[in-house]
């Protein structure tokens, strides 16, 4: 194989696609290479087990920009998000605190653990949601470089100063408060009931190297709430088919304007010539060229382990040895012969749909953190599970059901190396915390895939397998993401770039990132833009 | 009322008596009301063991010169009694670290020139910043001259760093300690003793993103002497030299004079009244105490907005260090040490600092605690009765509230501390003679101060700048005509430095 | 180690099997709620309309007619500080109401945006109550900060509470043996034993007539509804829902929470909220009082005279200008506001509607874009507005005590 492109794309992400996608929309011969024999990365369905589908990375969707769900018309190519809803944390005693969609009943259900927090609840979600549609302005917009001078990055700042203004001065110093605090700290302010507070603390530490009273993990939280599903802010749904059916619809659009996915092409190294990229080296050998390669791996892969060190600057390979991607997170992914019993809920109630969640205070989430310090993962851990083939008929039979388990935390490195074993030990730790709670899940078992971030980091590449390619903190967001003087896209050599969640505005299944990195490319094709604005809340 | 000031200072600490000195200098009327028995507040000298005294603050790293050279302190009996503590990093098996201003001695060559760029890169920063410790927060919204000049002003200091240094301190502003020193060094105990300052007194850790680099700036903040001077007579020498200071231009100094709320007519403070009930009038009424105690406790929520005594109440003030003071009969012998004369710090990694962290986190105290210590009688023997020392400790981290309360845990939490003493100086507890421990709670208690919080409030980029206390009293007026604030809750925060008092002083000259 | 968590039986858990509350009366006005058809009010089922809401609504101005205000959010502050709290709290002066008195207040964040209204009870020297139609205990809690003896309770499922409102609503009290009750003033409270239990009596309401809310023990409740309607039938007794009592109140010139203005704490875009001199309510904003909340961003505003003016207005034609966009001018050219809240008044004759304008166009000609539909088909016009200044409804019988026919 000896062809030459317009552009290579290294890793069939759903980043990687939709860079591909809007550079092949734009006329250009376009190439993705991806390392497994399957695309996706992080969002995929995959059959592990036969008659179940397993979203067994990613397994819900909120920040999927809707401009670009519309513009690249995935629907047509079989997407559809369909929203879900009901939260449950289970508590020690026996009774548990659920979130509702719905007003009347979320104010109901507060009131019976705290009257005051039923009411607070509505300052709360007033400030937050304040907050949220201040930044979803920048979601799909490239970070200004605060130290340029160009007309777009003055341009970019002043539009910046804007948006703050429009908040009122007051707010803007609570916004200042709030991206800096702790996920802990900040809800103390509002909230006097243990459950209540540890309801909304969980999006605060969801793949993320920080407990809940780290200062920054109120950011986190917002980033979790900034996403929405046709305009209800904050809202979560599942993609019909699995995560793998939104990877699935953008690989359709690339397809549909010509471009190509190659699988099983590991690459070996970016290629660099004259300080120009030309291609890149398969690890078979095979040179593929191209005069824009865009890397839709972490930044650290990219910059340590693809790129020779020679070819970029010795400051961005420093920088990308201490670029903060730990690996919190693991994934147990289970196929069920039946529905399981919640004793606390009875069958049939809306919640028994939801999302289950088994801590009850912040004290128990922060203590999970404290394992994971010590290199261990929780021996009390926080489990989100989500029973996605309720929603979703088509991930097993009938009676059968899939549910997803996040597991916070679960650390990168143990002590003399992760093993099989030890793999399954942390499956077990995660199916007592369940079955605390339902006696007869274990039962139900058909079969499970456990993954710690070391299984993560081998079959999806992700470094450490942190899921967002870079922890969310201040210092490695906007134009800090992933390094500073490195935020728009462009990498240290011509015709270089990058697209992944690494990228701004971070992890989640966004496409923005994608989106974003395609559009600098075609301005420095000084080709059109075809690339969407976001569908902002004016 | 038969008396009436110009300007009544509520505290006799180090910045109520800056502010106190600044305003007579101006030729206002001036009283400083102090409750105790003693002016100085965490700053006084005292006498905590028969012939033993020493100070709760005991180096002055933020010092700076301009304040020295206002006041005249020098004129009035200030002195150095040491330009510059080393800092040195304790080794359990005797292998120390001596972190000096530009030496660094017992880390390997990689570490030493690491350390090089690393104190050049923040020096760089801290002087940037410094100009801004020095001056009143602007408000964003504000259309002020002086509020767009400050804004303007800051913006400019970031620029002219220069593109690549501009880059740097935004992201390593958000930095956790521990991974600004990964990313410079390797030497664990290097790591620990360097993080110190960037957590010390503030619920953080080595693992705590976003306020360690701010810390670390502001650690750096003073430009006399050095690093880390050391003043004679204690940190109470410089508040005799405040003292005498404020005196000389006319400044009325009473102890014994706890004020038990600011009087208010039409809504403006006109006055304050004393415990014993006296009535003391003034045009301006400055309180040197925290915010929850200037708030609540002096003027009463009822004179202010819901959402103001909110975000006061809001501030997290509950201290985690505690203070140490042991007399002991001779000098200490710290193991491998020729001479115990630098800040030592105590703590083996990042991680041990983690680890005791993370007890206090949940109300306890940990069994290894890290700490500060300093023996001031080696530079200053007026100290201590003739060849005998004092040795001062800042212990890390001690809870405020204590699950099962301090009268209970009191003595295990001495042995605690004892005993991690004892691992670098083994021989020392026959040495002491007597023991003045002070946790959080007897901080708050004896010196009236919240939460035994040394900042008064948390220091942390969410209380900072135009946030300190909160916006409507970061200017140092508050939403009270007449009634300002000059203390450690106010911007730059605490540490002895004055920068409070002095920036307070200046707001009230120019609008009184 | 996870941590053994104990399982426990749906049963003992209160809130999956409850669904929407009920209210104490619920057993009445759900035999009375012919059609079933309900709102949720705070969690509770609140009637919509009984039989027909035109009917209900006349009752108020022509018989009488009991609305169920229990959902109502209902608190009790007690302690030696509570006046000082809720003087600093409200923009009214709580030192001057006396006793067995109430007061319609509102409560503003510092900068003088409000937060809700109610009315608050003076029930001794020490202890108010105070009503507001949505839960309110949050900020009453942060009011409380810095006072050490002010004690908050939330009573609302303590109290069960019922207006009976319209001109026959004194003659059917005293009627049923509510002796003195003619002597109750506007805004005074009464109290009688009855039925072996005790009820407190307000001559308050929401309709701008004569009318009262009742205020009692729960268990009270189901006797008194039967003892109302035994006795009331020949006073022309009707039950009313939330349909009909929305007109009542709008002609009545009243403004209703999350329709006419949005709670400053839950308002997310800036200058969403409204202080209350936009809400045509300076007359209770009281600045010869002492300190309250909210009291410098007011003096402010009043002095600036810049704000928006929530107006009352009377709109040629007879369609109402529901969600309409209003104009300075009749090509619709300068959008000066919007209108609120809009209905054809039955009994004034009168197109009325509140409209929310800028403050510069406030003397000027205002008119409203009206959309209106016929079977199906919509239709627009523009009409002119006129400014009234006095409530719509306002009958003399409302103040006279004791009143005329009693």
């Amino acid at each position: 194989m000896n062809r030459t492109y317009d552009a290579i794309v290294i890793g069939a992400g759903h980043n990687g696609l939709t860079s591909a996608a809007y550079l092949a929309k734009s006329g250009l011969d376009v190439l993705v290479v991806e390392k497994n024999d399957y695309i996706g990365g992080a969002a995929v369905s995959r059959e592990l087990h036969e008659g179940w589908l397993y979203s067994n990375c990613s397994y819900v969707c909120s920040l999927l920009r809707q401009s670009i769900h519309r513009d690249l018309d995935l629907t047509r190519h079989g997407l559809m998000i369909v929203p879900y809803n009901g939260t449950t944390n289970f508590s020690r005693t026996g009774d548990y605190i659920a979130e509702y969609p719905d007003h009347d009943m979320q104010y109901r259900e507060i009131r019976r653990h705290s009257l005051r927090d039923a009411d607070a609840v509505h300052r709360y979600e007033a400030d937050l949601m304040r907050y949220a549609r201040l930044i979803r302005h920048f979601l799909l917009r490239t970070p200004a470089d605060p130290t340029s001078f160009k007309p777009r990055d003055l341009g970019e700042l002043v539009f910046m100063a804007k948006k703050f203004a429009g908040m009122g001065e007051e707010q803007v110093l609570e916004f200042i408060r709030f991206m800096t605090m702790s996920a802990g700290d900040y809800l103390d302010e509002y909230f006097e009931n243990d459950l209540v507070k540890t309801l909304f603390s969980t999006s605060s530490i969801i793949g993320t190297a920080l407990g809940v009273y780290s200062p920054g993990t109120a950011y986190v939280l917002l980033h979790h709430v900034m996403g929405d599903v046709d305009g209800a802010v904050g809202a979560w749904g599942l993609a019909r088919g699995g995560m793998g059916a939104i990877s699935d619809a953008i690989a359709g659009a690339l397809k549909e304007h010509g471009g190509e996915i190659l699988t099983e092409a590991p690459v070996a190294q970016i290629l660099v010539r004259n300080s120009r990229a030309t291609g890149v080296v398969l690890e078979n050998g095979d040179e593929i060229h191209a005069g824009i390669v865009v890397s839709n791996l972490d930044p650290k892969r990219t910059f340590t382990h693809i790129m020779d060190q020679k070819d970029i600057p010795e400051d961005l390979y420093d920088k990308a040895r201490n670029f903060k991607i730990r690996g919190s997170s693991g994934k147990v992914n289970i196929a069920l012969t039946g529905m399981p019993d919640f004793p606390s809920l009875p069958p049939g109630h809306m919640l028994r749909n939801g999302t289950f969640q088994f801590l009850d205070s912040l004290e128990r989430m922060e203590r999970a953190y404290d394992d994971w310090k010590h290199g261990r993962w929780s021996a009390d851990p926080f489990v989100e599970m989500t029973q996605s083939s309720v929603w979703d008929p088509t991930l097993a039979a009938p009676g059968h059901y899939f549910v997803s388990c996040f597991i916070q935390y679960c650390p990168a490195e143990v002590e003399g190396g992760w093993t099989p074993e030890k793999r399954d030990a942390f499956g077990d730790t995660v199916i007592d915390q369940i079955s605390n709670y339902s006696p007869n899940f274990r039962d139900l078992i058909a079969h499970m895939e456990v993954r710690t971030p070391h299984e993560i980091e081998n079959e999806i590449g992700l470094t450490e397998g942190n899921i967002f390619q870079g922890e969310l903190t201040l210092d490695q967001l906007m134009f800090n993401r992933p390094f500073p003087g490195y935020s728009q896209y462009r990498g240290p050599v011509k015709g270089m770039y990058m697209c992944g969640s690494g990228t701004h505005p971070g992890g989640g299944v966004s496409s923005a990132c994608g989106a974003n990195a395609a559009r600098e490319i075609l301005l420095d094709l000084k080709r059109p833009n075809i690339v969407p604005e976001d569908d902002v809340d004016e | 009322m038969s008396e009436h000031y110009d300007a009544i200072i509520i505290g006799g600490g180090h910045n109520g008596l800056t502010c106190a000195a600044y305003l007579a200098k101006a030729g206002r009327s001036v009283l400083v009301l102090e409750a105790a028995a003693q002016l100085g507040g965490l700053g006084a000298t005292r006498e905590f063991a028969p012939g033993y005294r020493a100070s709760v603050a005991h180096t002055l790293p933020q010092l700076g010169r301009q304040l020295v050279a206002d006041l005249d302190l020098e004129g009035h009996g200030f002195r150095l009694a040491n330009a510059s503590l080393p800092t040195i990093a304790l080794g359990q098996d005797g292998r120390h670290i001596s972190i000096g201003d530009d030496s660094l001695l017992g880390v390997s060559a990689q570490d030493e020139a690491a350390y090089g760029n690393y104190r050049a890169l923040l020096q760089r920063f801290a002087a940037a910043l410094n100009p801004f410790w020095h001056k009143c927060p602007p408000m964003v919204g504000s259309r002020g001259v002086k509020d767009m000049a400050t804004l303007g002003q800051f913006g400019w200091k970031l620029r002219t760093l220069g593109r690549r240094d501009m880059r740097e301190i935004m992201r390593m502003m958000f930095l956790p300690a521990q991974d600004l020193m990964d990313e410079y060094f390797e030497n664990p105990l290097l790591k620990a003793a360097l993080s110190w300052d960037a957590n010390v007194g503030s619920k953080l850790a080595p693992r705590s993103p976003n306020n360690a680099v701010l810390a670390l700036l502001y650690r750096m903040s003073g430009d006399i002497g050095g690093d880390l001077p050391l003043p004679a007579g204690g940190v109470g020498g410089l508040i005799e030299a405040l003292a005498a200071s404020a005196g000389k231009h006319g400044a009325e100094l009473r102890i014994d004079s706890a004020v038990s709320r600011v009087l208010l007519e039409d809504r403006r403070a006109c006055g304050v009244e004393l415990a014993n009930g006296d009535l003391v009038s003034a045009s301006t009424v400055v309180s040197n105490a925290d915010p929850k105690t200037s708030f609540f406790k002096l003027l009463g929520a009822r004179h202010l907005d819901v959402q103001f005594t909110h975000r006061i109440n809001r501030l997290r003030t509950d201290g985690l260090v505690a203070k140490l003071h042991l007399a002991l009969d001779g000098l200490p012998t710290i193991t491998g040490l020729e001479r115990p004369d630098g800040r030592m710090i105590l703590a083996e990694s990042m991680q041990a600092i983690e680890n005791a962290f993370d007890r206090a986190k949940y109300g306890d105290f940990a069994t290894q605690l890290p700490m500060e210590v300093v023996i001031p009688t080696l530079h200053d023997p007026a100290l201590a009765p003739e060849g005998k020392h004092v040795l001062s400790a800042l212990v890390q981290y001690a809870p405020c509230r204590v699950s099962g309360g301090w009268a209970g845990r009191r003595e295990a939490f001495l042995e605690a501390v004892l005993n991690s003493l004892v691992r670098y100086a083994p021989a020392i507890r026959e040495q002491v003679v007597a023991i003045e421990l002070l946790t959080p709670e007897d901080l708050e208690a004896q010196f009236r101060v919240t939460g035994g919080h040394w900042h008064h409030a948390e220091f942390a980029i969410d209380t900072w700048w135009m946030n300190r206390p909160t916006y409507g009293a970061s200017q140092y007026r508050t939403p009270v005509e007449g009634f300002y604030l000059c203390g450690a809750g106010a911007h730059p925060g605490g540490g002895i430095m004055g920068a409070a008092g002095a920036n307070a002083a200046r707001a009230i000259l120019k609008e009184t | 180690m996870p941590l053994q968590a104990k399982l426990q039986s749906v049963d003992s858990i209160s809130h999956v099997e409850t669904g929407v509350l009920h209210s104490p009366f619920h057993s009445r006005t759900s035999a009375l709620n012919i059609n079933q058809q309900w709102s949720v009010w705070n969690g509770f089922a609140s009637a919509i309309y009984y039989g027909d809401a035109l009917l209900e609504y006349f009752a108020t101005r022509n018989a009488c007619a009991v609305f169920d205000v229990s959902p109502m959010r209902k608190y009790r502050f007690q302690g030696v500080e509570v006046e000082a709290m809720l003087n600093r709290m409200v923009t009214r002066d709580v030192t001057a109401q006396k006793v067995d008195t109430v007061a319609y207040n509102v409560w503003c964040t510092d900068a003088g945006r409000v937060v809700d209204d109610g009315t608050l009870f003076r029930l001794a020297n020490d202890e108010f109550m105070l009503c507001c139609a949505d839960p309110c205990l949050d900020w009453f809690l942060l009011s409380a900060v810095g006072f050490s003896q002010v004690e908050i309770t939330d009573i609302s499922d303590a109290v069960a509470s019922l207006a009976l409102q319209g001109p026959t609503s004194c003659a059917l009290l005293k009627a049923m043996g509510f002796d003195g009750i003619d002597h109750c003033k506007p805004f005074q409270i009464m109290r009688f034993p009855w039925n072996g239990g005790d009820i407190m009596i307000s001559r308050t309401g929401y309709t701008g007539d004569l009318g009262y809310e009742l205020w009692l023990d729960p268990g009270l409740a189901e006797p008194l509804w039967d003892a109302l309607f035994e006795q009331g039938r020949v006073f022309g007794i009707q039950p009313l829902g939330d349909e009909s009592l929305d007109m009542a109140r709008l002609e009545a010139g009243f403004i209703a929470p999350d329709v006419d203005f949005h709670g400053a704490l839950h308002t997310v875009e800036l200058h969403h909220d409204h202080s209350p001199f936009e809400l045509g309510l300076g007359w209770i904003v009281n600045f010869k009082k002492t300190h309250f909340t909210g009291r410098a961003a007011l003096e402010r505003e009043k002095a600036s005279g810049n704000y928006r003016r929530l107006v009352k207005l009377d709109i040629e034609g007879n369609k109402p200008a529901e969600n309409s966009v209003l104009y300075a001018d009749s090509h619709c050219r300068r959008e000066i506001g919007y209108v609120t809240s809009a209905m054809w008044s039955p009994v004034v004759k009168a197109n009325i509607a509140y409209g929310l304008i800028e403050a510069k166009y406030a003397d000027g000609e205002i008119w409203a874009e009206v959309y209106h539909q016929k079977e199906l088909r919509w239709y627009r016009k523009v009409a002119r507005c006129l400014k009234v200044s006095k409530p719509f409804w306002s009958p003399e019988r409302a103040k006279q005590t004791p009143p005329p026919d009693c």
